[in-house]
């Protein structure tokens, strides 16, 4: 029998507490859990930093790539003889679902902001590079692996495809959404994933929802408007991103200046500072490997390295208060050079932060051909937008809730001995003495 | 501090005015592919190269009263406007941005249409490939647009012109 087509003698499962089994039978997907590839994503949490403000969210990008592969499998069994369904398709659509993490890197965020890398990049990257998990796939057909990058990609032939993996009603978003609500603890983010399975229809280049499904889908959208709010956009895991990417700037900076030489050579991190990774370098770096250095650079003789990674160890974040670029501009001005004054380097201890800044996106049905919105499936056959038909779903969609904060070490200014200076920042950042302002 | 905005304001007061959120998307595209240093991150999505960050930002200087965007219904689906405001041109007046000079390469996309736009982005985005592959690519990728070899001829020599 073609490798492709090689079942298990019997179905193996993972216990998983969101969607109780993962299931699989096939052979190649059960290969390709096996890889050490994708077991490097035991090593990678799915929320980065969250668990510093909730403790629970210690998951991995290997809960939640299963999540996906289990949810796309279930898909996949009620798309069987429908039309418009290509069941030669089958293998490939598991294969992305499982694999469309794969190049995710540690806090693989503020990495990439800071380095300027893409975990995308880096996925395809492990697809098609010299890896075991481009043998498996090559296994299956020459070529196969090209096609699975191209899935991820979104560059795929087949619209249909692609969709399933990446559009705004989502596997990935249905198992990030259930999962994150779990592994946090919070009370949002639950919807009736089971519904909306039943519900989804495949049409020629989408997946779109029976129009009696509305209300299971308006369930989804308010999940994840609360769950960006509530829990993507926390003000204090922000904090503890903003110090990450400060530790990993100061660090760079040391490395390219030439009179500073760290205690132990930062061989991990060196292909990152010299902006020339190579994929078995990136392959290496996984969170651990961070921490250990995070923990060494506590003892660095640079006052500001030290500084802040004992911060990001010790949970010893910066506060913040509400900033409004439109009327505290010249503030801010003025707060740069008082920190320069009292001797607290604004690159790195004065920081806004914008909800632009982070990575997660809403549901916005958008203009004509700008990007793909959910479409309903009426009893006609026609297709109509989601919040066209929704009131709730317009409601939510249609508000632009945006926000920025500034960030600094309460601690350190509490500290300051010049009393004027601290004085007028504390007037600046709590206005006027009030200091209600400040978490 | 919001060097990003900052960078799209001053496009924005270069542009004087931009309708259509996807032309904007592929007009800020191109520019990064023309090596003017806008940061937003972007992907292939469904109509070519996309950028969530790009979309949250532009609400973020709508939501602070440096852009007014106008929404236009156009029956099945809405269209924006977006123009520069007064107070967008006070905080862009703030910044001393370290941008090469690229208004003509601006004028240049204002002139096109969104559909010509998105072929050139779509192209952009399979650059590393022989031009072959890319053709054949952009009609993998948008059957539905179907691009005419015309069309294609001149997205290569509106590129090549570009930078």
């Amino acid at each position: 029998m073609a490798y492709k087509d090689q079942q298990l003698s019997e179905e193996k499962v993972f216990k998983d507490p969101v969607h109780r089994y993962v299931h699989v039978r096939d052979r190649v997907i059960w290969d390709l859990i096996a890889t050490p590839e994708f077991q490097r994503l035991r090593r990678i949490k799915q929320l980065g930093t969250t668990n510093l403000t909730f403790h629970g969210a210690e998951h991995s990008r290997f809960n939640h790539s299963l999540g996906v592969y289990e949810i796309v499998r279930r898909i996949l069994n009620n798309f069987e003889n429908r039309p418009h369904w290509n069941n030669e398709e089958r293998l490939l659509c598991l294969c992305a679902a499982l694999l469309h993490d794969l190049g995710h890197g540690p806090f693989s965020h503020s990495f990439e902001k800071v380095f300027k890398l893409d975990h995308e990049y880096f996925t395809q990257q492990i697809i098609t590079g010299d890896t075991k998990i481009n043998e498996i796939l090559e296994n299956v057909s020459p070529g196969f692996s090209q096609k699975v990058s191209d899935v991820i990609g979104k560059t795929y032939k087949d619209k249909l495809v692609v969709s399933l993996i990446s559009s705004q009603i989502d596997a990935d978003r249905m198992d990030y959404l259930q999962r994150d609500a779990y592994y946090t603890g919070v009370s949002y983010g639950h919807f009736d994933m089971e519904r909306i399975l039943r519900v989804m229809r495949p049409i020629e280049d989408q997946v779109v929802i029976k129009s009696t499904g509305m209300h299971a889908v308006e369930d989804y959208i308010m999940s994840r408007y609360q769950m960006y709010w509530q829990v993507y956009f926390h003000p204090v895991t922000r904090s503890a991103e903003v110090i990450l990417s400060k530790i990993l700037h100061r660090a760079k900076e040391l490395y390219e200046s030439n009179d500073f030489t760290f205690k132990l050579k930062p061989t991990h991190f060196i292909s990152f500072f010299e902006g020339k990774v190579k994929l078995d370098e990136y392959l290496k770096l996984d969170e651990s490997i961070v921490h250990y250095y995070f923990q060494l650079w506590q003892e660095e003789q640079d006052d500001i390295l030290s500084d802040l990674c004992e911060r990001f160890m010790n949970r010893r974040l910066f506060k913040y208060v509400e900033f409004n670029p439109n009327l505290q501009m010249k503030e801010w001005m003025e707060l740069y050079q008082l920190f320069m004054d009292a001797g607290i380097n604004p690159e790195y201890y004065l920081v806004v932060d914008s909800s632009s800044d982070l990575p997660y996106d809403f549901y916005r049905p958008g203009e004509e051909e700008e990007r793909l919105p959910i479409h309903l499936l009426m009893p006609d056959d026609s297709l109509k937008e989601l919040s066209r038909h929704s009131d709730i779903v317009e409601a939510i969609s249609g508000k632009k809730r945006t926000d920025h904060k500034l960030y600094f070490p309460k601690d350190r200014l509490d500290k300051l001995e010049d009393k004027t200076t601290k004085k007028r920042i504390k007037e600046i950042l709590y206005g006027q003495g009030d200091v209600k302002n400040v978490r | 501090m919001l060097g990003n905005h900052a960078k799209l304001m001053q496009f924005f007061s270069m542009a004087e005015n931009v309708t259509g959120r996807k032309k904007l998307q592929k007009m800020i595209y191109i520019l990064q592919k023309c090596n003017i240093p806008f940061e937003e991150k972007y992907q292939f999505h469904f109509y070519g190269p996309y950028s969530e960050e790009l979309t949250l930002r532009v609400e973020e200087l709508c939501n602070l009263g440096f852009l007014n965007e106008v929404k236009e219904d156009r029956s099945n689906y809405y269209q924006y406007n977006y123009t520069i405001t007064s107070d967008g041109k006070d905080f862009l007046q703030q910044f001393a941005l370290d941008m090469p000079e690229y208004g003509d390469k601006v004028e240049k996309l204002k002139t096109k249409s969104s559909r010509f736009l998105e072929l050139v982005a779509t192209m952009l985005y399979f650059d590393d490939l022989p031009i072959e592959e890319t053709i054949e690519k952009v009609h993998t990728v948008k059957p539905k647009q179907n691009y005419s070899d015309e069309e294609i001829e001149e997205a290569i020599h509106f590129i090549n012109e570009l930078k």
